[in-house]
């Protein structure tokens, strides 16, 4: 009994091994930190647009949920952030970090509830309220957020009393890209396990998933708790490195956008939102020297040509780059199992 | 405070007015159209420049705006809409936010940025006192006006034969196909006169809600919340929707003004909470 | 005592009778069989007894306990587990990780998010037993929307089975299977151990009258007879209403 046991245990175990093409891809994400020294701020962008971006991987790549609300997490951890150093309750920006990370996932948890309820369309509707709601309030009580001129004062202190945020953006980085790997870790951990395996089921087929038992509610306010708690982490680094906060972290735009850049680089195989994020910064750098002020429309037409070209095609696209690059590493690395997908079309 | 009635109710006709179209896409196809705001700012750039510019009377610059924005609505079904049809949710979303950003964009691009007022004729300036209620005689035309459409469309619906097609293919498009209705040319019509009554609703809002080119973007959430609200399976319910939000957007706007369109939000979010599939839907939500 | 028992069941949508005044009772270990014409209300049935459906009266019963307003998921948990006429399969999963899914559940590590799945020896070697029983090993690597139909059809049946249930509901599990995989479909229904209760739906009579050891005829909504195999094939109320005849015209 022991011995094939353990042969399906291994199998197992392997696929959640870190490949080869994860790890070049983190030794290379940190030695830009050497090789573009002058690039520190759009560098710092990118990666928390990736970690907001893996937010929604997480719910919409392995639980299925269509949301245009994650900014309501951002926003709200941002402007905590921002108020809690401006007004000196919580110093350290490690702390101030968790605690916002925290605050944007007790939200979650809360309107997760409303966005488990009715169909896809009622699921948009309510997420995009949320996020809305809570730009219409930091709008209200402008006195607080500073209103549509933002926070401003906001002043953070060095990390551990040592990192210094500078002025070229170092130490910024540096932070941001360490809380993206941590983050990305832990992330990575939960999607391989049986909780993982769970919500791929859920997404595949939630009738199958409640008649083996799964419950299939809890397990979605559980995700959803977690990529609200990420997203929110996501805005209190911007906040932290940028000492700014303002109203358009709830727009709808933000939202938009992160769905645009999951569509670019993939859901459900977590590397998507942290690719897609790097391509579509270099797309918005690379059009906003052509047209500054209509960059809204070269997005737009990228948005309605990929949907056009189809997600099934792109995915394709990726789906045969990926599989070339995992059979250069297994040639090279002949006993790894290369980058492995959730789901293996990687849509 | 009747007043405030009058003008919410005036709102919300025109909410409704706007909002119908993208409804019965919604009920009819399972189409979610983000776009449907870039149709009404078109019929209200349009008026602009037809009464402004070419010196067109208002009278006639309404019904224009409704043609050529059903025309425009017609043009881009059965160009660009009708590949998107059968893709996802999130396909169709992404699909016609692209739309938007793009119409956006063109029109920041042509017509500028600033926000356009369309000259309204002389007669319609001004209000009426009606026992101590301040009618505003521009909302009274938009009452009239609306209201007048929505019965025309509850008869069309109710009585006419495309009417009984339109909703036997909403019920159950296989079905519908069955019965030998062409449920292609049905929505193609239906699509392209959605969009032209979205075209009016932007030009006889213009005066009312503003008009700039990040007009699809303000009021998209509006439309939204009037079709989520009010289901997709009528006439009446988005009616009722419309107007209950008018009101209370109005009143929101009025009573306490820096909370803007919370108000809105929060009770589509509590409507939602109650009954997923909207206040006057039907039964099963899609 | 009946170690499934619905009393009075009834499930209306709007102006249709969908069941009536269900009472089934199906004894522990039983091989119980429903049969009845298309539309009699079998899946129905099924759907009401799973928690699919709420009745609009009526009630559940599960070794004795009222289950009528426990949601799917608790039924499972309780011991009752079942297919589904059209797979119900998870695509983008391999059988492995299918199988692996239900036994974890089940056995309440399906929400721990801090190990690795496999890393459970427990899950594994159930897993490899499952494998074998369904004789799914030569595909158990494989993506599921990629097998052939009839080893999805018996990875249907393994995924009920994973669930270790004291009551198993099968609906319709020849349907649509080839002849050439049917056979080894029935063997491995007909090998299911003996303390497993079935109750089987089936349109297929050789595969009722071969395996079952009771049968209830619905129809129109109904129970209609009940009793054994015998008696139910030699009942000339049964053959009207499978040869056509209205009963109440």
């Amino acid at each position: 009994m022991g011995a094939p046991g353990n042969k399906v245990a291994l199998y197992l175990k392997r696929r959640a091994r870190w490949s080869p093409l994860e790890i070049a891809f983190w030794v290379f994400a940190f030695a830009t930190i050497w090789l573009f020294p002058g690039k520190y701020l759009i560098l710092k962008d990118t990666a928390i647009l990736a970690l907001f971006a893996l937010s929604l991987d997480l719910i919409l790549g392995y639980a299925g949920i269509i949301s245009l609300g994650q900014a309501a997490f951002f926003g709200l951890a941002g402007y905590f952030a921002g108020l809690v150093a401006k007004h000196g309750i919580i110093t350290e920006p490690v702390i101030a970090l968790v605690c916002a990370g925290l605050l944007a996932a007790l939200l979650g948890f809360i309107t997760s509830f409303l966005v488990l309820r009715g169909s896809d369309l009622t699921r948009l509707m309510v997420t995009l309220g949320v996020s809305l709601m809570l730009g219409e309030l930091a709008n209200r009580y402008s006195d607080i957020t500073g209103g549509a001129d933002g926070l401003q004062g906001v002043e953070i202190e060095p990390i551990f009393g040592r990192f210094r945020f500078d002025l070229f953006g170092h130490n910024g980085y540096v932070y941001c890209l360490i809380v993206l790997f941590v983050c990305f870790v832990i992330v990575r951990r939960i999607v391989y396990s049986p909780f993982g395996l769970s919500l791929r089921s859920i997404k595949g087929n939630t009738l199958r998933a409640a008649a083996i038992g799964v419950p299939v509610k809890w397990r979605l306010v559980s995700i959803y708790t977690v990529s609200a708690g990420v997203a929110g982490i996501a805005g209190a680094l911007l906040t932290q490195t940028t000492a700014f906060c303002s109203l358009d972290v709830f727009s709808l735009e933000r939202s938009a956008d992160l769905l645009l850049v999951l569509i670019i680089g993939g859901t459900g195989y977590l590397y998507g939102g942290l690719i897609g994020a790097v391509i579509y910064k270099f797309l918005q750098d690379w059009i906003a020297n052509l047209t500054p002020q209509y960059w809204q429309f070269w997005i737009g037409l990228v948005l309605v040509v990929i949907v056009l070209i189809g997600r099934e095609r792109m995915s394709g696209w990726i789906g045969s780059v990926r599989a070339l690059l995992a059979r250069l590493t297994t040639r090279f690395f002949p006993r790894s199992l290369a980058l492995r997908s959730a789901s293996p079309e990687g849509h | 405070m009747l007043t405030i009635l009058y003008d919410g109710i005036a709102y919300g006709m025109l909410l409704f007015v706007l909002a119908c179209g993208l409804s019965v896409t919604l009920g009819l196809m399972n189409f979610i159209n983000l776009a449907h705001g870039a149709f009404a700012m078109a019929g209200g750039y349009c008026t602009v420049i037809l009464v402004n510019r070419l010196g067109i009377p208002f009278a006639l610059g309404l019904p224009i705006a409704f043609l050529f924005t059903a025309l425009l609505g017609g043009f881009f079904e059965r160009t660009l809409y009708v590949h998107v049809y059968s893709r996802s949710h999130l396909d169709q979303v992404l699909f016609t936010i692209g739309l938007v950003f793009m119409s956006v964009a063109a029109v920041d691009y042509t017509m500028g940025s600033s926000q356009q007022f369309v000259q309204i004729p002389e007669a319609l300036q001004g209000q009426f006192e009606v026992a101590g209620i301040g009618m505003g005689k521009y909302r009274l035309l938009i009452i009239v006006i609306c209201g007048l459409l929505t019965i025309a469309l509850q008869l069309t619906l109710a009585k006419t034969r495309f009417g009984s097609r339109l909703r036997a293919a909403v019920d159950d498009q296989r079905v519908a196909r069955g019965l030998g209705i062409n449920v292609g040319a049905v929505f193609g019509i239906t699509f392209a006169f959605g969009s032209g009554l979205a075209g009016l609703g932007g030009a006889l809002g213009a005066e009312i809600l503003g008009l700039d080119p990040t007009f699809p973007l303000k009021y998209m959430i509006y439309f939204l919340i009037v079709v989520t609200v009010g289901g997709t399976s009528s006439i009446t319910g988005p009616f009722f929707a419309s107007i209950l939000l008018g009101i209370a957007d109005v009143s929101g706007k009025y009573y306490v003004p820096k909370l803007g369109a919370f108000v809105i939000y929060a009770v589509m979010i509590v409507v939602l909470i109650w009954r997923p599939q909207g206040l006057f839907a039907r039964g099963a939500a899609r | 005592m009946p170690i499934l028992q619905t009393i009075g069941l009834e499930k209306r949508f709007g102006g249709i009778l969908a069941a009536q005044n269900v009472n089934l009772a199906v004894e522990p270990g039983a091989r119980h069989a429903l049969i009845g014409p298309n539309g009699a209300g079998k899946t129905t049935v099924i759907n009401l007894l799973t928690g699919v459906l709420r009745p609009t009266s009526g009630r559940i019963e599960l070794e004795g306990r009222d289950i009528t307003g426990l949601l799917p998921h608790q039924r499972v948990r309780l011991g009752m587990a079942r297919t589904f006429q059209i797979n119900q399969l998870f695509l983008d999963l391999t059988p492995l990780e299918s199988i692996g899914l239900v036994i974890s559940e089940r056995l309440s590590t399906g929400a721990d998010w801090w190990r690795l799945v496999g890393s459970k020896s427990a899950v594994t070697d159930e897993i490899v037993e499952i494998v074998e029983r369904f004789r799914l090993g030569d595909v158990m690597h494989e993506r599921t929307a990629i097998l052939p139909y009839g080893k999805q059809r018996l990875l249907e049946i393994a995924l009920a089975f994973a669930c270790r249930p004291r009551v198993l509901l099968l609906d319709e599990p020849a349907a649509g299977v080839p002849e050439a995989e049917r056979h080894e479909l029935l063997a491995t229904i007909e090998a299911l151990p003996k303390d497993v209760t079935v109750l089987l739906i089936e349109h297929d009579m050789d595969l009722v009258f071969s395996f079952a050891q009771r049968i209830s005829v619905l129809v129109n909504g109904a129970l209609f007879v009940d009793g054994a195999p015998d008696e139910v094939a030699r009942d000339p109320r049964v053959k009207a209403v499978y040869l056509g005849e209205e009963l109440d015209a």
